[in-house]
């Protein structure tokens, strides 16, 4: 499926100043049972969310008024453990396009990238600044730029370049996804299997 | 010729094509699908018009979401019945060989894959589920990945990935009374951190682990990804040929001369350059313990919880928070704390050696009051030698049940959940919070630590009971 294309972003930001956020938090295994991609979004975060009831819990995030938008702002070493992309989907279904954090576990990493997300590494100094920013003011825009590989926030001047693949970096700019890339490598593919001595 | 480790050897020889800037096109020997992460790669290559370009290459079987008892009924819940029915008509449609649900091979996709033969020395091999590292232990770069790569592979038998970073880490010596191969892992990550490995494969070598078996070697190679890292590998050796030889999918005669003597070329060359390195001494390892959420929050198991001072200062609220969540307070000894759960299995410590050693111990034993115990063989031919091998008489006459196989409580997708608040001595590999059910509390430990629990109904030093 072809992703969504992704240039630059300006939105207000979700903060979750909490680190290692593995992948059975974002979303627990019990949610796993369904066979299509999507309505993963209302089980996002589901045992920080709700209560046992199924009540929604006031003292998280999520169920903040406060705070909304497409970016999503994570302690470090952000989508650790399964290679489940039903975290992605998750994220992406409740409508974040951005996460930030200071550290990514590489499968979330390829697993976002895939789902038209674009994870965001910064120092974990410009992530203190960022929470204390939101944290100050919950309607603070954030500004990322995929072309300029830069994140700022404007009101208060701060900036700091980020590091993406060059190749995703195409994908997500022109909308591109890597079956379609691998579907045009087919002749090579063929090659590959009849040149193969081992 | 400049000298090469055992990865470039393989990644190397996979390579269809680079892009320039970018990632590799890496040609894909096996792939390995189940019913969770499967669906919707089928749904995706149905919505472009598109077939399965290589359905040999392709294994199937049932594990992550089925019941552990009574597997010859229809399975009660609903979402559950229809993922299994999907992955059936899925395969059936593609031409790709299921294992499902009664069939005698069916089991956990990382038991089955070695123990049929299908897993071999320098391949390239993949599956929707990151625990797929296990089959690095036979030399091959094995790791896990999500269903839009699943859809990758079957559309096209490659994936896009960048090379990943290479570390070494080698252990050397002879391990201590009660010592097994899930100390070993155990103690790396509580070394290096849950994300200590991340960016890098990892090669494991060393005296400590060339004197493990195939199965050890497997739990050592399956936790590699619980430290971050994309996946781990051994080189291969004679005790990885012996295992091979002379299962359902092994070559035979001349063909299994010539791959032997190509598997014998998988090693790292004298020289090789790593991106890091790092070496540990065997005799230090103890038997382990997890008090935290994340694997690298371990301990020997006679050791105490790191007191607050000993956190880095920035880790502190996290780590309350991480004991709060277990119910347990920095400085605190393990040994002695009420247990109420053990599970043993999954595709860490669910092989016929792990049955055993678990068996060993209980032997003569009985089973704790306050122990509930769930023993699930990783595949139906384990429970069938477990049978045969009269494990199973000895685990009742101690008061244990053999369930039957299947990811079970590891994720605790089906009926066997820890009730919340409740502690698990269990030999999986992930103790994140809510991981074997809303609330449950996890200890990850080897199976002999298991079973010393669920015989004594605390935390008990398993060296204490050999
Ligand atoms: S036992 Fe656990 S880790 Fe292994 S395949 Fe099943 S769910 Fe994944």
């Amino acid at each position: 499926m072809p992703i969504e294309k992704f240039d630059i972003l300006e939105s207000t930001c979700v903060p979750l100043p909490i680190e290692n956020v593995d992948t059975d938090q974002i979303i627990p295994a019990r949610f796993l049972k369904a066979t299509n991609r999507e309505g993963f979004g209302d089980n996002l975060f589901r045992d920080w969310r709700y209560d046992k009831q199924g009540k929604p819990n006031p003292d998280f995030v999520l169920n903040n008024p406060e705070y909304s938008g497409k970016i999503l702002v994570a302690g470090k070493n952000f989508g650790s453990g399964s290679s489940r992309e039903h975290a992605a989907w998750a994220i992406h279904d409740y409508g974040f396009k951005v996460v930030i954090s200071s550290f990514f576990a590489d499968i979330f990493k390829n697993n976002a990238l895939n789902n038209g997300i674009l994870p965001v590494q910064v120092s974990e100094e410009f992530l203190e600044k960022l929470f204390e920013a939101i944290d100050k003011d919950a309607n603070t825009v954030v500004k990322v730029d995929l072309p300029a590989q830069e994140v700022s926030v404007p009101a208060s001047g701060i900036s700091e370049k980020f590091d993406i693949n060059p190749y995703k970096k195409e994908c997500l700019i022109n909308g591109y996804d890597d079956i379609d890339f691998l579907l045009s490598m087919k002749d090579k593919i063929e090659e590959y299997e009849r040149n193969r001595t081992f | 010729m400049k000298p090469k480790t055992l990865f470039d050897k393989i990644w190397d020889s996979h390579v269809v094509h680079s892009v320039e800037n970018g990632p590799d096109v890496l040609y894909i020997d096996q792939h390995m699908i189940h019913e969770v992460t499967s669906p919707q790669a089928f749904e995706g290559l149905r919505k472009r018009g598109l077939k399965v370009f290589r359905p040999e290459r392709t294994l199937a079987t049932a594990d992550h979401n089925i019941p552990t008892k009574d597997q010859d009924k229809p399975i009660r819940d609903e979402l559950s019945r229809l993922q299994v029915q999907k992955l059936e008509e899925n395969c059936k449609e593609n031409n790709i060989t299921l294992y499902g649900l009664g069939h005698p091979y069916n089991g956990i996709v990382h038991v089955i894959g070695p123990e049929l033969g299908i897993t071999k020395p320098g391949m390239t091999i993949v599956c929707g589920d990151s625990h797929t590292s296990t089959h690095g232990a036979f030399g091959s770069i094995a790791f896990g990945i999500g269903t839009s790569e699943v859809e990758m592979v079957l559309a096209s038998q490659c994936i896009l990935q960048p090379k990943p970073k290479k570390m070494r880490i080698n252990i050397d010596g002879d391990l201590g009374k009660g010592v097994t191969s899930k100390d070993i892992i155990l103690y790396i990550i509580s070394k290096i951190s849950a994300s200590g490995g991340t960016g890098y494969f990892i090669e494991f070598a060393g005296s400590a682990i060339r004197n493990l078996s195939m199965e050890a070697r497997m739990t050592i190679c399956n936790m590699s990804i619980e430290m971050g890292a994309r996946g781990g590998l051994i080189a291969p050796d004679e005790t990885t040929f012996e295992y091979v030889k002379g299962r359902e999918f092994t070559p035979e005669g001349e063909e299994w001369d010539k791959a032997v003597e190509y598997w014998k070329t998988l090693k790292t060359d004298e020289g090789a350059e790593f991106d890091k390195e790092l070496n540990y001494d065997a005799a230090d390892i103890k038997p382990m313990i997890t008090y935290g959420t994340n694997p690298g929050m371990g301990i020997g198991i006679t050791e105490k919880i790191p007191a607050l001072d000993e956190i880095d200062e920035n880790a502190r609220k996290t780590y309350q928070k991480a004991l709060d969540y277990m119910g347990f307070k920095p400085g605190e000894s393990m040994l002695g704390k009420p247990v109420d759960y053990v599970f043993l299995g999954s595709c860490t410590n669910g092989r016929i050696e792990d049955l055993r050693a678990f068996a060993s111990l209980v032997k003569g034993r009985k089973k704790a009051d306050n122990i509930t115990a769930w023993i699930v063989p990783g595949s139906r031919q384990v429970e069938k030698q477990a049978r045969e091998e009269g494990l199973v008489e000895i685990l009742e006459e101690a008061g244990f049940e053999l369930r039957q196989p299947g990811c079970s409580a590891c994720l605790a997708m089906n009926d066997d959940k820890i009730p919340a608040g409740k502690y698990s001595v269990s030999t999986s590999n992930r103790n994140f919070e809510g991981r074997q059910g809303p609330g449950s509390r996890t200890l990850l430990a080897s199976p002999l630590t298991a079973a010393a629990a669920a015989v004594t109904g605390v935390i008990t030093n398993p060296a204490d009971l050999l």
